[in-house]
């Protein structure tokens, strides 16, 4: 438990090292929700309607933008190899890297939440349940996101790549996440959509760090 | 034989049916010609290479 | 089976087994798909229903097949090579990855064409045209990780964990995307190739789908065939240039 400990305040302490980077992240939730009006038009009830889904993907893509950030440095200087040598074994150690990139580029959506449902005309009985949902949806990106920065670990400009073997493998998260917000919003029952929404977090949660360390052994050796 | 050009009309779906067809002949037909081509450069450099190499060794 | 496998990696016993059977697997794939396009587009009536543009079905549905088929040959593959590290493996998951993306290609542009006159639109965000989209994302991203490392082996290694952790969650993404298309979508849209099928149909199609699966073999062999021979190139041209400075081995 000291070691993850460790290793989330040593992380957040490099990811605000580089904080520009991080507000870029946040921003870029910001000004691509902000983008949306200014394409789709500013209909209110066009916009609502796809509100749920829109702050979704958006997240989405706002979280694959730092996964460059999360093991390639630690391999670049050498730092992963003497983090893994402490660990208690290579599982923890993704646990705790899946969970530094939460704290920065999941629990700030979260917050963000009522900015994005205000913005895209979302009745604000919406924003507790978009919320809700980003919370309990977006820990299992930052840990499959986490399994994807292992696999492009070596490589000098990974990021893009790991978008891209990342993006398709979040698809169950990101078609119940969006049903939780949008079934609350039609007013039907959807306790269900959220307890399989916690249940993909929780496989994310006991398969990523086996995934995570298959990938940062294969990739090392 | 049917008629000829019944049979290319497909039932008014020719466009459809036809294109359908000739989409995957094309990419099929490019795979195997890519991959038949790409064995027999590489045999041509195993050739070679074995041809050069110090313990000469048959294929 | 682990020993029969065991025996089948030696690459020399493998071109020694499956270099023979080439010509007979190509014979068969001519055969089987001369005799699924006679009777698909000749020697089978129309669909009573979708008419002539049903003769669709017999390439969409085999290339369909052969790309679920391909990934999960792929995976098969990348698991022995995790498990028991068998080189061949290795080699004959990098060589069905392109195959099945062209499979899963066909599989998409002929779906979309099949679509247009039942449909009336071009593409339609239909379950299974759905699914077969995000296989070919996978089979993409098993690519492109393939071919991001300087080093051959790398790639290999980290796309063999890729396409396992790939094929662990395909069914849960599979089965998002089913309930998805039954939530925004009423399910009264056609149903290619539902269990009701006329056995006048059924004969080409499984003749089609024979042709394909052994097309697929006879390709996967070929490319396997050209990536070893590539190997004992690297080998020898390494050899080679040893014997030649003998400081630097």
């Amino acid at each position: 438990m000291t070691f993850v400990r460790a290793v989330v305040e040593r992380d957040l302490k490099l990811y605000m090292r580089g904080v520009v980077d991080l507000i870029g992240v946040w921003m870029f939730f910001g000004i691509a929700i902000a983008m949306l009006p200014l394409s789709i038009g500013p209909d209110p009830d066009i916009l609502s309607r796809i509100a749920p889904g829109a702050a979704w993907a958006i997240a989405l893509l706002a979280s694959m933008l730092s996964l460059e950030r999360v093991f390639a440095p630690d391999q670049l200087d050498g730092s992963l190899d003497l983090l893994l040598l402490h660990a208690p074994s290579a599982h923890v150690l993704v646990l705790a890297k899946g969970f530094a990139h939460w704290l920065v580029t999941g629990l700030p959506f979260v917050v963000l939440a009522p900015v994005a449902a205000i913005a895209l005309g979302m009745e604000l009985r919406g924003v507790l349940p978009l919320a809700g949902a980003l919370l309990i949806g977006t820990p299992a990106l930052s840990l499959i996101g986490t399994v994807g920065a292992a696999l492009t670990a070596p490589l000098r400009r990974g990021g893009i790549l790991a978008a891209l073997i990342v993006l398709p493998q979040t698809i169950p998260v990101l078609i119940f996440g969006t049903a939780a917000v949008s079934e609350t919003l039609m007013g039907r029952d959807s306790s269900a959509y959220f307890s399989v929404l916690g249940a993909f977090t929780l496989a994310a949660l006991a398969l990523a760090p086996y995934a995570g360390n298959a990938a940062l052994r294969a990739v090392r050796s | 034989m049917p008629d000829l050009g019944a049979f290319l009309a497909m039932g008014g779906y020719a466009g459809y049916v036809w294109s359908a067809y000739a989409i995957t002949a094309l990419i099929l037909g490019l795979l195997v010609v890519a991959s038949l081509r790409a064995r027999r450069s590489m045999r041509s450099s195993l050739d070679e290479a074995e041809q050069a190499s110090p313990r000469r060794r048959a294929r | 089976m682990a020993k029969a496998l065991h025996r089948l990696a030696n690459p020399a016993r493998f071109l020694r087994i499956a270099s023979p059977l080439l010509p007979w697997i190509a014979a068969g794939a001519a055969v089987c798909g001369g005799l699924g396009l006679w009777f698909g587009l000749v020697g089978s009536p129309p669909d009573y229903q979708q008419g002539d543009a049903a003769r669709i079905m017999y390439v969409h549905v085999p290339a369909a097949w052969n790309a679920l088929a391909g990934y999960a040959g792929l995976a098969v593959a990348s698991a022995i090579a995790l498990v028991w590290r068998h080189p061949l493996a290795l080699v004959a998951a990098r060589c069905i990855a392109p195959i099945g993306a062209c499979f899963t290609v066909i599989a998409i542009a002929t779906g979309s064409i099949w679509g247009h006159p039942m449909w009336g639109t071009w593409w339609v965000w239909d379950a299974r045209l759905t699914s077969v989209v995000v296989l070919l994302f996978l089979y993409l991203g098993y690519i492109a990780l393939l071919h991001a490392f300087d080093e051959q082996e790398t790639g290999e290694r980290a796309a063999t964990v890729l396409a396992l952790i790939g094929a662990v969650n395909l069914p849960v993404i599979k089965f998002s995307v089913d309930w998805w298309n039954t939530l925004h979508q009423p399910a009264s849209i056609l149903r290619f190739g539902g269990p009701s099928i006329d056995p006048a149909m059924l004969l080409p199609l499984m003749l089609m789908a024979g042709g394909f699966t052994l097309l697929f073999a006879y390709l996967v062999i070929i490319r396997m065939q050209t990536e070893l021979a590539r190997r004992r190139v690297m080998a020898l041209r390494r050899a080679a240039l040893a014997v030649s400075q003998p400081g630097d081995a």
